[in-house]
């Protein structure tokens, strides 16, 4: 024997992959309790000094009992949650292909910038000389603002799209006061985002849905037949919800004006026309910005966003508190009606404070580094890789719109999957497999299981190409019949498909210590 | 353009693969006439990062941050001292840059610690069930007094005197739409009666507890003459360090609670973002509004969280939701959630205490000046004095002298006289013992 | 055997002694999937024929359902709070939501038999 050192020398066949781990973990893969299950209410990780109180400017009302709050040290709360921040996806780590979300890349410079402690450590009810600076900012963004939109003024405090529709609503319904007059009926389209509908009945008005045309265009004969006196406004997206500029929109502000009411546009696909066309030249006279889309603050797992609106003359002076003036002796925030400006109305207040500074400071961040040839060039780059995914895919998959061209969302259907027995859900899943984040899926719902793609304009070049190519392979394979890898998909993410019924029926929304949990069984 | 990643080769090749002679062919359906050309905005050109800093440090410096001085600005924003780690950890990628948690299968670090934020709010305020956030206090209070017209089928609300006037004005702009609104006079230090107010139309009492002066209010007694009338009780809390210290409203009889969460994990950011915090019972579930997180398994039997009862929003409920909101507070939620997580039970009482012992030695010593009375017998850690001359004008001159005194009540009233003369003061962990002696120093300078 | 009737809206409705009970039938709860909560009337209201009468939710729809015809509501199917797969399982039996005291007993007839419903969901 040559070998005498015990060690084999020949490379050992590959073991399976689904050999089971005795910790549960796997690699990198860790799975991760609830900081209930292991922090304890003994423990912390701060040092505090302990400090007797009496009770005596308490009211009899000191708590009693124990709240029954976990703790952990400082390295175990790291841990935790770096762990579970490694279950999720995330822009930084791969595309994001969902249709009028506008995932695009989220500059750290923005962080640094509104970190600064002369925006970070500044509180809103401070003397007013002494934020002269966050003033000036929030003044200086809404010119930002104004100059793309071509609008004359801005509400600044909304903290998100949705807030800012309700306050372009709520502009509308006050003007409509002024004018004496009383309507109830906003028009939206079938194709709207859910928001729109929602925040109308949420203003006090019934919703009339508007049908699209075959072409993806909203009818604008069936909406010019519903306008009427009793019409306060329409509530347009556009580029619209399929991805289409709406070519008539001109001619549908004029006439919604001629007949009284006023044109809210939902400005959540404005990162396809920024610096390119001004939605003020459309005849719009409200549109709410979604400063986490266009102006890639980031999303954070769900917000927070920043909503504000850009307003027309007829609607600026019902512009909701605090009003932002600058005269001789600088900035001023005006917080009472009895205060205002001659000539404003303002309807009331959308929330306390002054809206949100953060995502202020980083919008103007993104703004300042781009320039206006920037945000030009960004909206054209979104656009022309949105059809270059519509033309590199539209004969393996179905493209309702398919003619072209699209703006910077292009739209797909189901219908190259009829016959396969695998569902836009299905094939939505499997692209998890593959390393994507699926599109956005099932909206607009005007379209049988839409998949709605919007790259943006931070994607490279090779990027895109993956992605086609990738997409490709999956509908080549679906087409073909088979289907192993979209049959509950999907297979390699952090979990499997969960049962989305059971929490639905059985809601479990907060943990419970055991023998509350079994109690509640009972 | 560093965030632009195609360049001209990249843009030729993929115009050909469209068939597309230029760009502009791609903008065919914008009518010609709202093409804008180069150069028509009047806004500068790309710039680089050095330029960007230069230019927003500029801005910066023109405000003067709370920790340059002695401060004790509070009024709905707190100033706390979060730990480092908080902001570390917000800023991994998977948690900055990560969608909303549509797709569970790659969200599980979003799902299981707004899983974690919804059952540390339920335990705070005492209540069965909380959600995901709504977008800050104020806002969670409007909501609230929705729900209770929705629940109880009634129109009217009646709002406390000490609730904080950006939160009633913000309760106003939404509830004089489905209903009515009713103010009780403002009483500085005093606790209005209210019973007199509701009756067989009335959806719901909002009381604030400290109140907007910080005066610790006992609700039971709000809660029952509520209940009697058939009406809901909604508890407004602004800053939630002090539920370390005072009993939740959930154990005095609140029907929803809605907070603010900025004094955990976020800070102050003149205004925003901030995390609204709503819980109330179980039985009122499905008429929540905003996102719900709930535990569940996947198809091999492990736990996993996902976003549930989803049909009462917007994006399936359309006009016949239960709100019209989208997002929540996300990252300021996973702020909150780490703070806490960090202070835990022990950490978070010992915080609240040490707060409430500030500001009570502060309210001693500032109460001892001549001419100064304090009007709140009983505080948190914010309380309000009573001056000789108008609060404004007096923190005005103690900016001159390098404090930040407070905040006027006549900022927040500017119509209520008996307002103008009064001082609302926070004083944090934050503060030292320089600062208070400071602070004294200075008042009692400006006020001779 | 007491008669069963439908709606274009896919509701059925069984009519014995007076009173009515309705339900969702099998296509409907098939397009909806696993239904998750159900809200029904309470008891003493009144309802026109084509009034909005319950919701029926699974975890991604929401669905109004409307009265087939005009009664006062009775009694609610309770037993669907605790278990809404009650729906899914029987649609047109246990599934029921509620029942109600028939107003006019003209409009029952107005409704689809069970071979023209059949005949519409063919169509759909």
């Amino acid at each position: 024997m040559m070998n005498n050192q015990g060690r084999p020398t020949q490379s050992i066949a590959a073991q399976s992959s689904e050999l089971p781990t005795i910790s549960g973990d796997r690699g990198l893969d860790h799975e991760e309790k609830l900081i209930f299950e292991l922090g304890r209410t003994d423990v912390t990780g701060v040092d505090l000094p302990a400090t007797e109180v009496s009770d005596a400017r308490l009211g009899g009302l000191r708590r009693k009992g124990v709240i029954g709050l976990p703790g952990l040290s400082e390295p175990e709360v790291v841990r935790h949650y770096v762990r579970l921040s490694r279950m999720n996806y995330a822009i930084d780590a791969g595309l994001y292909p969902l249709g009028s979300c506008t995932m695009k890349h989220n500059p750290r410079l923005n962080e640094k910038m509104a970190r600064l402690p002369g925006f970070a450590d500044l509180h809103p009810l401070a003397p007013q000389q002494t934020t002269q600076g966050a003033l000036a900012l929030i003044a200086e963004l809404s010119r930002w603002l104004t100059e793309l939109t071509g609008m004359p003024a801005v509400a600044m405090s909304p903290k998100a799209g949705a807030h800012g529709e309700l306050c372009g609503l709520l502009a509308i319904r006050a003007a409509l006061e002024a004018r004496g007059e009383k309507r109830t009926r906003i028009l939206v389209p079938q194709s709207a985002h859910g928001t729109n509908p929602a925040t109308a009945t949420l203003a006090g008005f019934t919703v009339d849905e508007v049908p699209a045309k075959a072409d993806g265009h909203i009818d604008d004969e069936a909406l010019r037949a519903k306008l009427g006196p009793d019409v306060a406004a329409i509530m347009l997206t556009n580029p619209n919800t399929c991805g289409l500029f709406e070519r008539r929109i001109i001619e549908i502000a004029d006439a919604v004006h001629k007949a009284g009411a006023y044109f809210y546009c939902d400005g959540a696909n404005f990162n396809a026309i920024a610096g390119r066309v001004r939605p003020g030249d459309l005849g719009i006279d409200a549109m709410h910005i979604n400063l986490h889309k266009t102006f890639s603050t980031p999303h954070g797992g769900g917000g927070p966003g920043a909503g504000p609106v850009v307003l027309s003359a007829a609607l600026a002076p019902f512009a909701p508190l605090p009003l932002l003036v600058h005269d001789a002796n600088g900035f001023r925030l005006v917080e009472s009606r009895a205060d205002a400006p001659d000539g404003a109305q303002p309807f009331g207040r959308m929330c306390a404070f002054h809206g949100q500074m953060g995502m202020f400071v980083r919008a103007l961040s993104y703004m300042l580094s781009h320039g206006a040839d920037g945000i030009r060039q960004a909206s054209e780059d979104a656009v022309l890789s949105a059809n270059y995914i519509l033309a590199s895919l539209k004969d393996v998959m179905s493209a309702p719109f398919g003619e072209g061209p699209c703006m910077h969302e292009a739209l797909f259907d189901d219908s190259f999957l009829e016959g396969t027995g695998v569902t836009t859900l299905d094939f939505a899943k499997a692209m998890i497999d593959e390393g994507y984040h699926p599109m956005t899926m099932y909206f607009p719902l005007v379209v049988h299981g839409a998949m709605l793609i919007e790259p943006t304009e931070s994607e490279s070049r090779e990027s895109l190409d993956r992605f086609i190519h990738v997409l490709r392979m999956m509908a080549l394979e679906a087409k073909a019949g088979r289907r192993e890898r979209f049959e509950g998909a999907p297979h390699f993410a952090p979990r499997r498909r969960l049962d989305e019924t059971l929490a639905a029926r059985k809601p479990i929304l907060r943990w419970k210590p055991k023998e509350q949990a079994a109690q509640a069984a009972e | 353009m560093r965030y632009l990643p195609l360049d001209q080769h990249d843009r030729t090749s993929m115009l050909a693969r469209i068939g597309a002679r230029d760009i502009d062919a791609l903008f065919r359906d914008v009518p010609k006439a709202a093409i804008v050309s180069r150069g028509t905005f009047d806004l500068p050109d790309h710039q680089g990062e050095l330029e960007v800093e230069r230019a927003l440090s500029r801005l910066a410096a023109k405000n003067v941050a709370a920790g340059a001085l002695p401060f004790f600005c509070g009024a709905g924003a707190y100033r706390h001292h979060v730990p480092a780690a908080v902001d570390h950890l917000i800023q991994r990628s998977e948690f900055l840059t990560s969608y909303t948690p549509y797709q569970p299968e790659i969200a599980q670090g979003t799902l299981q610690y707004l899983f974690e934020f919804q059952t540390q709010v339920a335990l705070l305020t005492g209540m069965e069930v909380a959600n995901a956030s709504m977008y800050d206090g104020s806002t969670a209070a409007a909501e609230a007094v929705l729900m209770a017209q929705r629940i109880t089928r009634r129109a009217k609300a009646v709002l406390c005197g000490g609730l904080h006037p950006h939160y009633a004005e913000t309760i106003e702009t939404v509830a004089t739409l489905s209903g009515r609104v009713e103010r009780t006079p403002v009483t500085p230090g005093r606790a209005a009666d209210l019973t007199s107010l509701i009756d067989d139309e009335t959806a719901c009492v909002v009381v604030q507890s400290p109140d907007v002066f910080g005066l610790i209010r006992n609700l039971r007694p709000i809660a029952d003459a509520a209940h009697a009338k058939g009406a809901l009780l909604i508890v407004v809390v602004t800053e939630i360090v002090s539920l370390g210290l005072i009993e939740p409203p959930g154990a005095m009889g609140a029907d929803i609670v809605a907070a603010e969460g900025q004094s955990l994990g976020n800070g102050l950011n003149f205004g925003g973002p901030y995390v609204g915090l709503l819980a109330t019972r179980e039985k009122f579930l499905r008429q929540m509004p905003g996102r719900l997180v709930g535990e569940t398994v996947d198809a091999e039997g492990k736990r996993g969280f996902v976003l549930t009862l989803s049909t009462r929003e917007q994006h399936i409920r359309r006009e016949k939701a239960t709100s019209n909101i989208c997002t929540n507070s996300g990252l300021c939620c996973l702020a909150f959630t780490i703070h806490l997580s960090l202070l835990g039970e022990e950490g978070f009482t010992r915080l609240a205490r040490i707060n409430h012992a500030r500001a009570s030695m502060l309210a001693e010593r500032l109460a001892d000046l001549p001419g100064v009375g304090l009007v709140t017998p009983s505080f948190f850690n914010e309380f309000t004095i009573r001056l000789p001359k108008p609060a404004a004008e007096t923190v005005d001159r103690l900016v001159a002298k390098n404090i930040i005194g407070g905040v006027p009540a006549s900022r927040l009233m500017p119509n209520e006289p008996e307002a103008r003369n009064l001082l609302i003061i926070a004083v944090t962990e934050t503060n030292t013992d320089e600062d208070c002696k400071a602070f004294a120093a200075a008042l009692t300078e400006v006020l001779s | 055997m007491s008669e069963i009737r439908f709606t274009d809206q896919h509701e059925w409705v069984r009519v014995e002694g007076g009173e009515a009970t309705v339900g969702i039938t099998k296509y409907a709860a098939e397009q909806l999937g696993d239904v998750v909560y159900v809200e029904l009337p309470e008891a003493g209201r009144k309802l026109g024929a084509g009034a909005e009468a319950a919701v029926v939710e699974s975890v991604k729809a929401a669905s109004e359902v409307y009265a087939p015809i005009g009664g006062e509501v009775v009694a609610s199917n309770d037993a669907l709070a605790g278990d809404p797969a009650k729906v899914n399982a029987d649609p047109e039996g246990e599934g029921w939501f509620f029942r109600i005291k028939v107003a006019d007993p003209g409009e029952f007839g107005k409704l689809m038999s069970e071979t023209q419903y059949a005949d519409y969901v063919k169509g759909l």
